[in-house]
């Protein structure tokens, strides 16, 4: 995505809005307690930024599903990146694991988009250095498509098929003020990814 | 004999003059297309002309302080190289310190360096002798027996090291009355000045580098002058560089003691706020002060205070510059860029005019070191040593064209006003159209 | 940030708080089971030590190891690399070699600037302590120190030092430590009052962004921090002070004096300490000495420092780091 482009709002149209972005988090929320046969031994990483909020959202519809506590925490993959070389440094985000841990428990990664799938590698790796769980899931509100690894989402809240100049951008209210996903066009020719 | 008119020069700042040149001496002066070619003996056809409109023409340069570095040091410089780079710079004479590899303590290594002056042919050479043997501040050197040498010695000076014993430096200012010698003292107390690296003050509080304080050079010239009363001799201050300096050299002249002091054209120019490049080029000795001490610089050389700008024209190798702040050596080259520097400090600010170029870069400095056939005036009759300078000329400071061959200047890329365009020593062109002949 | 980190100086606020924040995130690498991170993989660091200093030089290699960087240790002390035009030639070997960052320690001021600006390399410099100048990660890791105690380290995240009081004693005009720490406690907002006999002042200090005091009693009860710095008898020999008996009784920190300070109020040294000069045992080991924690923060300051500098070139992207989402 580029965050640059979104900020102008230039062309950029709602495919999601609020209403959208809370039904499918809960249609997520039942098909973790579904698949994962109750949810009792599952920990929601969010990958900061908005993965975090995402998470959190999820973390507090499977309690009201499950009725119980559910473990949420955030997973920052900056440090293990593999683009380090290529931009400057970035601010760091906070790693927080619940107390419960990870180790043997069913971790469900929370991001908002899944696009070349290099952000999700890179959280697998910051996963296997922290513990090790029983197993890995991914949940993403859009998977805009065009992965550049074999990686796929098992909780996808929209498939949102693009171009590479189009844009995607989630707002979500806790950091933008209000829920959405836009999608806008870039009116630079995209420079691709890495 | 070359016979050589330069037209419509502005003597010493003054009316344009034409200037003709018989051999070695001036034949006649004259306001412009004045001159009374009957009494000349000379046909105004035969002479070469040089035509000099709008430029400034001076007493050939005399130089106190100049580092010529042979014998022993011939990888930063030689006595040719060094005569090169002072005719580029306008200077008819040069004084060659002592601080020579070996030092220049004996008849026999000032005779070697006099000789070598002698055969390089674009500046006359006049050795400086040792004040003490091999510099050490210990015992004296001997001093008559430099100057009864063919060099013909009258300077003395410990320069690089300041004669610090004050029982030393009192016998030498006496012994050197009895040849009208004067001892020219690098001003440094040692112990102020262990591990000193550059000036004492605010820069060198943030830099962290070792300060060297102006009471170190302060302390010692106010000895020197007590002393050089007491015993009745005349005493020159090297490179006077602060501010209490400046008072110091005031108040003795204001005695009417016999003192005399010098300043390098870098002192005039640059600070110790240089420093915070960490760059060696700005590394010298005493070192760079701060902005007041400059100004009172300028104006102690404008008032007479300070007799005469001194290069200290100090070469060294490129390694020797191109290393950390702490292992860099001291010094800075300066023949070829002294008189610009003069000029800019001094003529654009209005603080002295051409006349006064003159007389504090050779009437001056020929006489402190009672050097026989320089500083004289530009007038028939007298030796033809003369410098042409072209004000107007305007360009940027490029080390690779240095006669020198050392490049250590802190000026590289500055632009400075002036040029030297031609150089004559004895009548000979040394420097004709800015290069050397 | 710039790309070199020679003197603190250098960091405005927002560089030096985002030096402290990405710390507080190494620091919790610590805790892990697993302490190290990918994140410097294949760039190579030299250690390029021309001073003997095993402490520094281990916590820059503990820190460049953690991140996978590949160490190089370069000791030129006592090997004909000592003077001028070596320091060149090293850089260059160093450059041969494909250094992407080179810590240096060196006797003389400024040789990390020279290092820096010479043109000699392409790497990034950080400066592991120069001569009587800079020790910038130094004053990083007492930040760093600081903002734990005196703010905490969660709610210190993204604030400086506001307000507080930070007394430095001892040797000023020998410590680049204290140099440092001046230029980057003044730019947190802190309030610093050096303390020490006038022989160990700089002459120009007067123009430092700082107090300075001669009396360590009347400063004591006002400071939040106080700094103790290292105190070497040879100093003695060159009549900075009399004897060691009387610097102590003036200038040392004893439990009596640190009786006096503020409940909350911590005793830092940048180590290694000299005991009953400027410090006795007694307050050395109390638990308001913060000597072995500063130790521990070094390695996390030297870790973010590294991170930082070892990124991207600036010209690459817009400079403000925060963590863009285009490789989703």
């Amino acid at each position: 995505m580029d965050a640059q482009h979104d900020a102008t709002g230039n062309a950029a149209r709602p495919v999601l809005e609020a209403p959208d972005i809370a039904r499918v988090l809960t249609r997520i929320a039942h098909e973790i307690v579904e698949r994962a046969k109750g949810a009792d031994d599952v920990v929601l990483l969010g990958i900061p930024t908005r993965g975090v909020f995402l998470a959190r959202r999820l973390a507090e519809k499977l309690e009201e599903i499950t009725g119980g506590k559910m473990p949420v925490g955030s997973l920052d993959i900056t440090m293990y990146r593999d683009d380090l070389r290529l931009r400057p440094a970035r601010a760091l985000a906070r790693t927080e694991i619940p107390g419960e841990g990870i180790e043997g428990r069913l971790v469900v990664l929370v991001d908002d988009v899944l696009f070349s799938g290099r952000t999700i590698r890179a959280a697998l790796d910051a996963l296997g250095d922290i513990g090790r769980p029983r197993a890995v899931q991914l949940a993403v509100l859009v998977d805009r498509g065009h992965r550049e690894l074999p990686i796929r989402a098992d909780y996808v809240g929209k498939n949102l098929p693009t171009s590479l100049r189009e844009t995607v951008k989630v707002q979500l209210a806790e950091e933008d003020g209000r829920d959405a996903v836009l999608l806008g066009v870039e009116r630079t020719a995209p420079t691709g990814e890495q | 004999m070359s016979k050589i008119l330069i037209r419509g020069a502005k003597v010493l700042g003054g009316e344009p003059q034409d200037v003709l040149i018989d051999g070695e001496t001036i034949a006649a002066t004259a306001r412009q297309g004045e001159i009374d070619w009957s009494g000349t003996g000379i046909e105004a056809g035969d002479a070469t002309v040089v035509e000099a409109a709008g430029q400034i023409l001076l007493p050939g340069l005399v130089d106190l302080h100049t580092h010529l570095r042979e014998p022993g040091r011939e990888d930063s410089e030689t006595v040719l190289t060094g005569t090169k780079a002072a005719a580029v710079g306008g200077f008819t004479a040069v004084h060659a310190m002592a601080n020579t590899f070996p030092v220049a303590d004996t008849a026999g290594v000032v005779e070697q360096v006099w000789r070598l002056g002698k055969e390089s042919g674009y500046c006359d050479v006049q050795p400086i002798g040792a004040v003490t043997v091999g510099l050490e501040g210990k015992k004296l050197a001997e001093l008559g027996a430099m100057h009864d040498s063919a060099a013909g010695v009258k300077v003395f000076s410990d320069d690089g090291k300041c004669v610090d014993d004050a029982v030393i430096m009192r016998r030498a200012l006496e012994y050197v009355k009895a040849f009208d010698g004067v001892v020219a003292q690098h001003a440094q107390e040692p112990r102020l000045t262990e591990g000193a690296q550059m000036n004492e003050g605010v820069v060198s509080a943030e830099l962290g580098l070792g300060g060297w304080p102006a009471v170190a050079e302060e302390s010692i010239i106010a000895r020197d002058v007590l002393l050089a009363a007491h015993v009745g001799s005349r005493v020159h201050i090297c490179h006077l560089s602060t501010a209490g300096s400046v008072e110091i050299v005031r108040w003795a002249k204001s005695k009417g003691w016999n003192v005399t002091a010098e300043v390098t054209p870098h002192h005039l120019l640059l600070t110790d706020e240089l420093v915070r490049s960490y760059n060696p080029v700005y590394k010298v000795n005493p070192p760079l002060r701060t902005e007041a001490d400059v100004m009172a610089l300028r104006e102690a050389l404008a008032d007479g205070t300070i007799d005469c700008v001194a290069t200290d024209h100090a070469p060294h190798p490129h390694e020797d510059k191109d290393c950390e702040w702490a292992a860099a050596a001291m010094g800075m080259v300066g023949l070829e860029t002294a008189l610009s520097v003069v000029q800019q400090t001094m003529v654009e600010t209005g603080m002295i005019d051409w006349a006064g170029v003159a007389d504090r870069m050779s009437f001056r400095p020929a006489a402190i070191g009672r050097l026989d056939g320089h500083g004289r005036p530009v007038s028939a009759g007298e030796p033809a040593n003369l410098t042409l300078v072209d004000p107007a000329y305007r360009g940027v400071v490029d080390p690779a064209g240095f006669a020198s061959r050392s490049r250590n200047t802190p000026y590289e890329g500055r632009e400075l006003p002036g040029r030297v365009t031609h150089t004559f020593l004895r009548g000979r062109a040394t420097v004709v159209d800015g290069k050397l002949a | 940030m710039k790309r070199h980190l020679i003197s603190a100086a250098d960091l405005t606020r927002d560089d030096a708080v985002l030096i402290l924040d990405t710390a507080e995130e190494m620091a919790r690498v610590a805790d892990r089971p697993i302490k190290k991170l990918p994140t410097l993989r294949g760039r190579t660091v030299v250690n390029l030590f021309f001073e003997d200093s095993t402490r520094t030089r281990i916590s820059f290699e503990a820190a460049a190891k953690r991140l996978s960087a590949d160490v190089i240790n370069f000791s030129a002390k006592g090997s004909s690399v000592s003077k001028g035009e070596s320091l060149k030639d090293t850089a260059l070997t160093l450059e041969a070699m494909g250094a992407d960052a080179v810590v240096i320690r060196h006797g003389a001021s400024g040789a990390p600037y020279r290092l820096a600006t010479s043109g000699w390399i392409d790497g990034a410099v950080v400066n592991a302590g120069d001569g009587t100048h800079e020790h910038p990660t130094q004053a990083l890791l007492d930040a760093f120190t600081m903002r734990r105690r005196l703010v905490g380290a969660d709610s210190g995240l993204g604030r400086d030092l506001d307000g507080r009081r930070i007394t430095i004693v001892g040797d000023i005009l020998h410590s680049r430590v204290a140099r440092s720490n001046v230029h980057l406690l003044n730019t947190l907002g802190a309030h610093v009052t050096l303390v020490a006999p006038p022989t160990l002042v700089p002459v120009g200090v007067e123009q430092w962004p700082c107090d300075v005091s001669y009396s360590l009693d009347e400063v004591l009860p006002e400071s939040d921090a106080v700094m103790m710095l290292r105190v070497q008898r040879e100093r003695m020999n060159a009549a900075y002070f009399p004897t060691e008996r009387e610097y102590s009784r003036r200038y040392g920190l004893d439990a009596d004096r640190m009786a006096r300070m503020p409940g909350h109020a911590i005793v830092m040294h940048p180590g290694p300490m000299v005991r009953g000069m400027e410090i006795t045992a007694e307050v050395a080991d109390s638990d308001r000495c913060t000597v072995v924690e500063q130790v521990a923060n070094g390695v996390s300051i030297r870790m973010a420092v590294l991170y930082l500098l070892l990124g991207g070139y600036e010209s690459a992207a817009p400079a403000a780091p925060s963590r863009t989402e285009e490789n989703k």
